[in-house]
């Protein structure tokens, strides 16, 4: 209660003061913006360029084979074992490139028709369960996702099971490749389809009306209207899914084969044996590949609605 | 062979710089050794780096009654994550870890990193009972000094299912056979190399191979050749115990390397499997090494001195389900689970042991010709992405 007291006795200077600050901020917008943004700019160049920085900057150096002391001595050895065509590198990181590709392509297919339904044919409360649906995944642990695929895919799991009833042989999906593909595709599925959802529902009916009466079927109308005015939205989503299978490794772990590594886990693995410098020059791959991916998005014009 | 060639010099050259090395690394050893006589008051706290149940509360809550040293964990789910847990922070166990249960394929590494320092094995009573094989184990004594002391060991074994495997296997061969393509399963470990490199020692003496552990480029290249025809064989790599039992209890594999701890899990669970020990395997040797920038040494060597005494040593065999290298344990065990000793093979033979090759990090120093420079765990490392790449 004192302090309340002495508060409203203080009153009206400190309502100057707070006045005379504020006049002082108008007639300064550049301090206004210093002490609204310094926070969190700080962080982002710390933590966020800076570790970026300090992983390129240590990809030069290189570790002792043996006791893995990091030899402070800029050489691009790193670079050079990754591109050399005898090492498994190159290999390593095409098949990442491939999987991402194939997994957005997939899922583009997969999220477009459902997307369009949900956007533009279905009713409130079917739109409101899809949703649901839709996100439903993404409240279970990405692990425990993963694990529930390991059990489908297996030689006495669901899939096999169905495919005995239907008097099909078995098929050896488990720990494969197109293991890999098919969890992918499911798990960044919902990274697809919210932003084309987004990108269909914004378009207004009108245009499909004046498609309409300017002569067009349907599929011209899918394909010069719509289609063009989903790319943003498809293009954003992609971003999602190709940048998360790039960066992956557990999944290759758990319903990968023996041929399945993927950059991840080869960084992985030599982070867990103190070779961070061929880890981080290895790591520097896929940020260059998404680096040329984000700039071709932002091209199509997948950043036009931010 | 008269006239001395560059090459001549040269191997001289490679020889004396080796040993030189040799030299200097023991002298640093000794010099930086100041070995304590006894165990000091404990500091109420450990800090390990452990396989899972290294410390099981099953008997570490009466270590910490009796000691006053409270147990915290840090579990590694592999030996690389293991060596980066030490070597993290300036090494030495960053001034945090005191003790880590390092496998054969890590503590050379620890040791030559000077992540462990040398312990007065004089302290730990239970010492002068192990099993021979286990008290100056190349893997953790380096020239009479240890770094630390064994605690557990265990064969590696071939696990089969009994109804998709017939006839029963008697060795390593099964597993390079087209048989059982696409049903085969190894560890996801570079010291997998070693089991090849065994069984070529055996199928092709042509090649010259002494030790497994300790292989020339030549060596390493023909393992790597057998692993690279194997592959096309293999279900999977697995990387984590459960991710073999698992394998193993939905039918994707009926074969592969592991250890008698899967054995019991999978028979536990009711799955049809066996395990075999062929001769000569591989296998692997745990130690508690102490951290060179250990914080709580009065409570390790407590540590060290507890985990060894025949008691203990039968109880955590059976939580992990692995063989104690102290053979008092074996009443003991058989106490807690009848005919548990000789199921784990700690009533065997000296020559048992000898068949036996514990994993030990390859490094290029050769123990078996000076001549020649092997090949160290990080040209395994490279071989090994390669081989799965």
């Amino acid at each position: 209660m004192a302090v309340d007291a002495g508060a409203l006795e203080a009153g009206p200077p400190i309502r100057r003061a707070r006045l005379r600050l504020s006049g002082f901020l108008w007639r300064r917008p550049w301090l206004k913006a210093l002490g609204l943004l310094a926070l969190p700019l700080l962080v982002f160049l710390l933590v966020y360029i800076g570790s970026l920085a300090a992983l390129v900057v240590s990809s030069f150096w290189t570790a002792n084979s043996f006791t893995a002391t990091i030899e402070h001595t800029w050489t691009l050895a790193n670079y050079r074992l990754i591109f050399s065509t005898s090492q498994p590198y190159l290999h390593i990181a095409a098949l990442t490139l491939e999987m991402a590709a194939a997994v957005t392509v997939t899922d583009a297919v997969l999220a477009f028709p459902l997307a369009f339904f949900m956007g533009r044919l279905a009713g409130r409360r079917t739109r409101a369960v899809l949703f649901v649906m839709v996100l439903l995944p993404l409240w279970a642990s990405y692990l425990v996702r993963v694990y529930a695929w390991q059990t489908i895919l297996a030689h006495n799991g669901a899939i096999n099971w169905w495919l005995n009833k239907l008097g099909l042989p078995d098929q050896n999906l488990s720990y494969t490749n197109w293991a890999m593909w098919i969890v992918f595709s499911y798990v960044w599925l919902p990274f697809m389809v919210l932003p084309v959802y987004a990108a269909l529902e914004r378009i207004p009916e009108s245009y499909l009306e004046a498609s309409a009466d300017l002569g067009a079927r349907g599929f011209k109308t899918l394909r010069s209207v719509i289609l063009p005015l989903a790319l943003p939205g498809l293009v954003a989503g992609s971003i999602f899914t190709f940048a998360l299978t790039l960066g992956d490794y557990i999944t290759p772990l758990l319903v990968g084969g023996p041929s399945s590594q993927f950059i991840g886990n080869v960084v992985y693995s030599f982070v867990g044996e103190a070779n961070i410098p061929f880890a981080a020059a290895f790591a520097t791959i896929p940020m260059l590949i998404m680096g040329v991916y984000l700039l071709i998005a932002r091209r199509l014009g997948a950043f036009d609605a931010l | 062979m008269r006239r001395i060639r560059k090459r001549h010099v040269f191997a001289v050259a490679v020889v004396a710089a080796a040993a030189t090395a040799a030299a200097l690394t023991a002298a640093t050893v000794q010099a930086g050794s100041g070995l304590p006589t006894k165990i000091g008051k404990g500091e109420g706290r450990l800090n390990l780096i452990e396989w899972t149940a290294y410390s099981d509360p099953s008997f570490a809550n009466k270590f910490e009654k009796q000691t006053g040293c409270i147990i915290h964990r840090k579990d590694a789910g592999s030996s690389g994550e293991m060596f980066a847990l030490m070597h993290a922070n300036g090494g030495g166990g960053g001034g945090q870890y005191d003790l880590v249960s390092a496998s054969g394929d890590a503590s050379l590494r620890l040791i030559y990193a000077h992540d462990v320092k040398p312990i007065n094995i004089k302290l730990i009573p239970s010492w002068k009972q192990f099993l021979p094989a286990f008290k100056s184990p190349p893997h953790n004594t380096v020239d009479g000094v240890h770094y630390g002391v064994s605690v557990q060991w265990g064969p590696n074994t071939l696990i089969y299912n009994t109804k998709k495997v017939k006839p029963a296997p008697k060795n390593w061969s099964v597993i390079y056979s087209k048989k059982y393509r696409g049903h085969i399963t190894i560890p996801n470990n570079p010291i997998q190399i070693a089991d090849a490199a065994l069984y070529l020692e055996h199928t092709k003496p042509s090649l010259g191979i002494k030790d497994p552990y300790e292989l020339t480029q030549a060596q390493l290249n023909a393992a790597v050749k057998l692993l690279k025809q194997q592959k096309p064989l293999l279900k999977r790599f697995w990387n984590y115990a459960p991710d073999e039992e698992t394998s193993f209890k939905n039918g994707d594999v009926w074969l592969g390397a592991g250890w008698p701890y899967q054995t019991l899990q999978l028979k536990a669970a009711h799955v049809p499997v066996k395990e075999i020990v062929p001769t000569p395997t591989t296998g692997w040797a745990d130690t508690w090494m102490l951290a060179s920038k250990a914080p709580h040494p009065n409570c390790a060597y407590k540590w060290m001195k507890y985990v060894t005494t025949p008691q203990v040593e039968a109880k955590q065999a059976l939580v992990f389900g692995e063989t104690p290298v102290n053979p008092k344990a074996c009443p003991y065990m058989n106490k807690i689970k009848k005919g548990s000793c000789a199921g784990y093979h700690l009533n065997e033979p000296a020559s048992y042991y000898k068949t036996i090759k514990f994993w030990k990090t390859p490094i290029p120093q050769c123990g078996w010709t000076k001549k020649q420079t092997c090949t160290d765990y990080n040209a395994w490392e490279q071989a090994w992405t390669q081989i799965k790449g």
